[in-house]
């Protein structure tokens, strides 16, 4: 893991299976940190103190970003924000590419998103074909009054007519290019990286909504990939 | 890959999970307003059933339902099997009409084995003969899962008919697979030839392995398929092997009794056993749709099927040898 650096004390650590694959870091924690604390700032502004925001985070990596969203929104306006998971996996348009995939957690909060204003919480903004999904997936929850976006990194390439609300850091990158997100409660390590294109999956081209070069190291990402 | 569910012996230990996994979400999505997922629309499903059977075709049927899937019903009365057609032109007739999987149900065993090699799409073993049933053991597993927080390590009695019964056959090599204990209790003549081979123990007395179990699992008596006298009576299988109010006290406070059904009450289950709140008969039935929605889903949802199957593992040993 701690390969000997002279720059170690000063570039965020990387953890080894990306460091090796020529990853780089582009957010540490506390890049994070303030991003989420700014969107969560944004959110409470643009709706007026968020009375009807329920928050739902998209699998994997979505959901603690919503988490902490909330958190922070609570802490903010001294009330709880609601938050919950919605899982876009059976409604992605992608799924005969590849074998089916792993479901993640579907969490509605109690009260519902009937009349409320949600906000889907995801980590990288892509293609936009996940949050396609997830606006079908939503749909069959109820009717929300309105529907937002806020994501973590936003690098581009999209392929459907889909903007975010709040965005973390925009990210240019090429479509080749890898986008890597670490959380804590996942990963156990905290930041954004990006790697170069991965020569070793060619299936890539095929598949841009999920992207194999999007985070090809976590095999929950591609549960279905055994 | 495993494009097929012929045996809960081409399941490995990850698959089995998988699958349990994936039907416990998909159970979240039942007390939806809108239940229909949009996953499998556009595929065709054919319920092959040559023999009698309620629950589950009616469990397929609304599996793939759920999952926006097309089914066609196809039950041998009625139809030109009637008239002589063979399973294979049976077969070949549904594939031309471009269906993407096939649940066959059929008095003979290895049916199943047989149509895998004449098809193109997936096939799912819905009961064959006395052979296996296993999205039966599937969903007695995620029952007891349920239940039980787990199958590792779990005790379960399986009593009654074992010779004739696919659903045992399933569930043993399935439950012995996720870990758990697997007691079968029947009387001599209703235990197949070979079954020292199986990875279970072998008991006659109910009584003595009831205080022990997690678990019941009772099998109906299987007439039908009884052309010999197994047992002088059925006042005396019932008196000796019945689960009634009194033996049910035998059982530790948290053990749950399955049933696969359809129960005959008074014989193998005391009708107040069935009724009482330990038995989890009815929610076997409610778990069985979930569960055969993860496997259509796993199998047919992704380009290629999501379960490994055994074959991807060399070394993983034939359970069972001589079934």
């Amino acid at each position: 893991m701690a390969r000997a650096r002279v720059d170690d004390s000063v570039a965020p650590p990387i953890p080894a299976d990306l460091l090796d694959r020529g990853f780089r870091s582009v957010l540490d924690a506390s890049d994070i940190g303030r991003a989420l604390t700014r969107i969560a700032h944004e959110i409470l502004e643009r709706t007026r103190g968020g009375h009807d925001v329920v928050l739902l985070g998209i699998p994997t990596r979505g959901v603690p970003l919503a988490n902490r969203l909330a958190e922070r929104m609570s802490h903010v306006e001294s009330r709880p924000i609601p938050v919950g998971s919605l899982d876009v996996t059976m409604y992605r348009d992608d799924l005969r590419l590849r074998p089916a995939r792993t479901l993640g957690r579907t969490d509605i909060p109690a009260a519902g998103v009937d009349g409320a204003l949600v906000v889907l919480v995801d980590d990288v903004l892509f293609s936009g074909r996940t949050i396609r999904a997830a606006l079908d997936a939503l749909h069959e929850v109820g009717r929300p009054r309105a529907v937002q976006l806020a994501v973590l990194v936003d690098r581009g390439h999209r392929e459907l007519p889909i903007k975010a609300d709040y965005v973390g850091k925009n990210l240019p990158t090429s479509r080749a290019e890898q986008v890597a997100v670490r959380l804590t409660e996942i990963d156990g390590v905290e930041g954004v990286f990006v790697g170069p294109a991965d020569r070793t999956r060619t299936a890539g081209a095929d598949d841009p909504s999920h992207p194999p070069q999007y985070d090809p190291g976590v095999p929950a990402l591609h549960g279905g990939a055994r | 890959m495993m494009r097929h569910l012929l045996s809960a012996g081409d399941l490995t230990r990850d698959d089995a999970l998988l699958i349990l996994d994936t039907a416990a979400e998909l159970a979240r999505l039942a007390d939806r307003p809108i239940k229909k997922l949009p996953t499998l629309r556009g595929r065709t499903i054919v319920n092959l059933f040559y023999e009698d059977s309620t629950r589950t075709r009616t469990s397929f049927e609304a599996a793939a339902k759920r999952l926006s899937a097309d089914v066609i019903n196809f039950s041998a009365k009625g139809s030109s099997v009637s008239k002589g057609e063979s399973l294979k032109d049976t077969a070949l007739t549904l594939e031309a009409m471009g269906t993407d999987a096939v649940v066959i149900r059929h008095w003979a065993s290895g049916a199943p084995h047989r149509l895998a090699g004449w098809v193109r799409g997936s096939v799912i073993n819905a009961g064959d003969g006395t052979h296996e049933h296993p999205t039966q053991a599937l969903l007695d597993a995620y029952t007891i899962r349920r239940h039980l927080g787990g199958v590792d390590g779990r005790r379960v009695a399986i009593v009654g008919d074992i010779l004739h019964s696919r659903v045992a056959r399933s569930n043993v090599t399935l439950l012995h697979t996720l870990g758990a204990e697997v007691t079968l209790v029947a009387p001599p003549t209703l235990l197949p030839v070979g079954v020292e081979s199986w990875p279970c123990a072998v008991s006659y007395e109910l009584d003595g392995v009831l205080p022990k179990c997690d678990a019941v699992m009772l099998l109906r008596v299987q007439r039908e398929r009884m052309q010999a006298a197994f047992f002088p009576t059925s006042r005396e299988y019932s008196r000796r092997y019945g689960l009634d109010a009194a033996r049910l006290a035998l059982l530790p406070e948290h053990a749950i009794v399955l049933h696969p059904g359809p129960m005959n009450r008074g014989v193998e289950i005391a009708a107040e056993v069935a009724d009482s709140p330990r038995s989890v008969v009815v929610e076997q039935v409610a778990n069985g749709v979930v569960v055969r929605m993860a496997v259509l889903y796993l199998l047919l949802g992704g380009g290629e099927p999501a379960l490994a199957g055994r074959a991807a593992e060399p070394a993983a040993a034939a359970i069972g040898g001589g079934w």
